[in-house]
């Protein structure tokens, strides 16, 4: 066999930056070069094309735009790692919008706006625990079960505001959550702080690995990853500040990404969502307690719901009977799945979702531009998601042939 | 070593039954595996291989009969309970993840970590490292490569150095050979040598004659749910192991193992 040729050479040979990535193709991951490479097309031209595409003014809105669909997108890449689906998100994401309105009616009754979405978030939570259940436990196929999801918060949403038809949000904080624009100082304070949680942690793996005397692999690539964040954080405030400033919602986006790579790929729990999604029979022998990871994926999915419910409501300043519906679903899945994150469970990373999301924003901002129908924007997405899946499939059979 | 450590079974079973309805699965079995030697385990499909592995690995418990390990009687109620005894079984179909690395595969579900469960990725890969060079384990050219990129006789040497990584002291081995080619069979067979020079306990099931008479010291016959004989190696042949698979040992008192051939017609 060929694979035996190769396992001949000697043993634990630093390998080249080359025959890793060689190795990682042939295992099935590409990481985000074939999105970033997109998007950089994407970009170019759309700034030929389009007048207005490269301003200030347009970068701040397409952030605004693809914040509620991020926040949701993350929830995805997690149900998708352990390679399940979650129809119900966007519903669940109207039932939390529906949650802060109702609660901060100025009505006598009402509470602050961050209690509100405190409550609402755990709700969503909950609706995650519920549903997660069923598959964790009794084995439902979770596109059942989240499409019964579907329906019944649907129902939910219409229901509860049938009477009022729309509720308008006046409470500051929630809206604030989708429109508030850091000052300029605030805004570099902001990029200080993240990047210095970025390379500190960076930092710090190289000292543990340093300590245990085990190699660092790449740190060149590394280092220049790491520059290259640094670049894009100080141009995105730069460009920012020429604008209204940095928006809350931007925050908002690289703090959730941050603590939930950090959940994903430095702790256990996360450890066992990837071999769940990986071989769920192996983690199951291992003792993995995999219908407890099951259930908190599912949670995660409803959080990250909440949340991102909680910005769309805040930027419409109110829910109505149309709350979570159009094509957030759609839009959210399509983000993780346009990122890299597998269909099939098991390969995929948070970052994925704020690439694929920053893909269908700019898209669907550049053709407005330019104009054009909702129709060409459909179709457009449409094909780069049947691109996206195809890849997958291909490095999925890739994977398979590669071991034997 | 091997001598010395033979005198006391590590592991012994005594009159080992279990049924699955009206199905008598195993009945009557005795059995024995002793520390820094190879045991086989052979017979035809349905003999009762796999339920007898399964009730000392604990996903199932025998109807009656004893289980004697390290000369205490033992109660094995799940594969927590079988780990905590130091018995790791590696499973034919392999239990690795495909998609994870050779060091994240080592510690599945058992993953290093501190007060905030977040992983220590450098230790877990230092003593990867170390498992790998003391198994000798030296076809893999990273540990940081995912499984899946790895042929089938390195996976299944991940399969195994991940059984013996938890200072375990009896490794079953269900089928390793089963989908490998000639040269990868040979390097698990090596491997399974190894470990009984360091010491272990090995119970070692297959279907090929040619493999256990490779490795094993000793071969206990299973048919039909009963164990029918136990075999030296070095004072048997192939032909006499498979007419026992077959046929059985028409005049062997059946369940009684014995270290010396003394029970097989002469």
């Amino acid at each position: 066999m060929s694979t035996d040729a190769t396992a001949a050479s000697p043993e634990m040979e630093p390998q080249s930056l080359f025959g890793r990535a060689l190795d990682n193709i042939r295992g099935g991951t590409l990481g985000s070069w074939p999105v970033l490479i997109g998007l950089t097309l994407i970009v170019i031209f759309f700034s030929f094309k389009a007048d207005n595409f490269l301003s200030p003014g347009n970068f701040s809105n397409i952030i605004t735009q693809m914040a509620g669909v991020t926040l949701l997108a993350y929830g995805v890449v997690f149900v998708l790692l352990i390679g399940e689906i979650d129809l119900s998100i966007s519903y669940i994401s109207g039932i939390a919008g529906v949650i802060v309105a109702k609660l901060t009616v100025p009505d006598g009754n009402e509470v602050a706006g961050i209690v509100a979405i405190l409550l609402a978030v755990a709700v969503c939570a909950l609706i995650g625990a519920f549903q997660g259940s069923f598959v964790a436990f009794i084995g439902v196929p979770a596109f059942v079960v989240t499409l019964a999801g579907y329906q019944i918060w649907q129902g939910v949403i219409q229901k509860s505001i049938e009477a009022e038809g729309v509720i308008v949000i006046q409470d500051k904080t929630i809206n604030n959550s989708a429109n508030y624009f850091f000052s300029e100082r605030a805004g570099w304070i902001i990029a200080a702080v993240v990047l210095g949680i970025y390379v500190a942690s960076l930092v710090s793996t190289f000292v543990s690995h340093r300590r245990h005397g085990v190699a660092v692999r790449d740190p060149g690539l590394i280092v220049a990853k790491a520059v290259a964040v640094i670049v894009v954080a100080i141009v995105v405030v730069v460009i920012s500040n020429r604008d209204r400033g940095v928006p809350f919602v931007l925050l908002l986006m690289i703090a959730s990404l941050l603590v939930l790579t950090f959940v994903a790929k430095r702790t256990t729990f996360g450890r066992h969502v990837y071999a769940v999604g990986g071989n769920a029979e192996a983690a199951r022998r291992a003792g993995i307690n995999v219908a407890r990871v099951r259930i908190i994926v599912f949670m995660i999915s409803g959080v990250m719901s909440g949340l991102g419910g909680i910005v769309l409501a805040g930027r419409l300043n109110s829910v109505d009977l149309n709350a979570g519906g159009g094509t957030l679903l759609i839009d959210a899945i399509a983000a993780a799945v346009i990122g890299g994150t597998s269909l099939f469970g098991g390969r995929g990373e948070v970052r994925d979702a704020l690439f694929g999301a920053l893909v269908i924003a700019t898209i669907a901002n550049g053709l407005n531009t330019l104009n054009l129908t909702q129709g060409v924007i459909f179709i457009t997405t449409g094909g780069i998601l049947l691109f996206a899946v195809t890849l997958d499939t291909i490095l999925r059979r890739r994977q398979r042939a590669a071991g034997r | 070593m091997t001598t010395a450590s033979a005198s006391t079974p590590l592991l012994e079973l005594h009159g080992i039954s279990k049924s699955f309805g009206s199905v008598q699965a195993l009945s009557e079995v005795d059995f024995e595996a002793r520390a820094g030697e190879v045991m086989a385990l052979v017979g035809d499909n349905g003999a009762g291989k796999s339920t007898l592995i399964k009730c000392v690995a604990g996903t199932h418990s025998p109807d009656s009969g004893q289980v004697i390990f390290d000369g205490n009687e033992v109660h094995i109620h799940g594969p927590k309970d079988a780990a905590k005894l130091g018995i790791e079984v590696v499973y034919q179909d392999l239990a690795l993840c495909d998609n994870l690395d050779v060091v994240q595969n080592m510690y599945l579900g058992r993953e290093a970590h501190d007060v905030l469960h977040r992983l220590k990725e450098p230790v877990m890969e230092a003593k990867t490292a170390e498992t790998m060079k003391s198994l000798a384990v030296t076809t893999i050219r990273s540990i940081r490569q995912p499984v899946a990129t790895l042929s089938g006789g390195q996976r299944q040497s991940v399969a195994v150095a991940r059984a013996v990584m938890w200072n375990s002291r009896l490794v079953i081995l269900d089928e390793p050979t089963a989908a490998l080619g000639v040269a990868q069979t040979q390097q698990v067979l090596e491997l399974v040598e190894r470990l009984a020079h360091q010491g272990l306990a090995v119970v070692l099931i297959s279907h090929n004659l040619h493999d256990i008479f490779a490795v094993a010291d000793r071969i206990t016959v299973l048919r039909l749910g009963r164990s029918i004989a136990v075999y030296e190696r070095d004072k048997t042949t192939q032909q006499e192991v498979v007419q026992a698979i077959t046929a059985g040992v028409p005049t062997k008192v059946s369940g009684i193992p014995s270290t010396d051939p003394e029970p097989e017609p002469a």
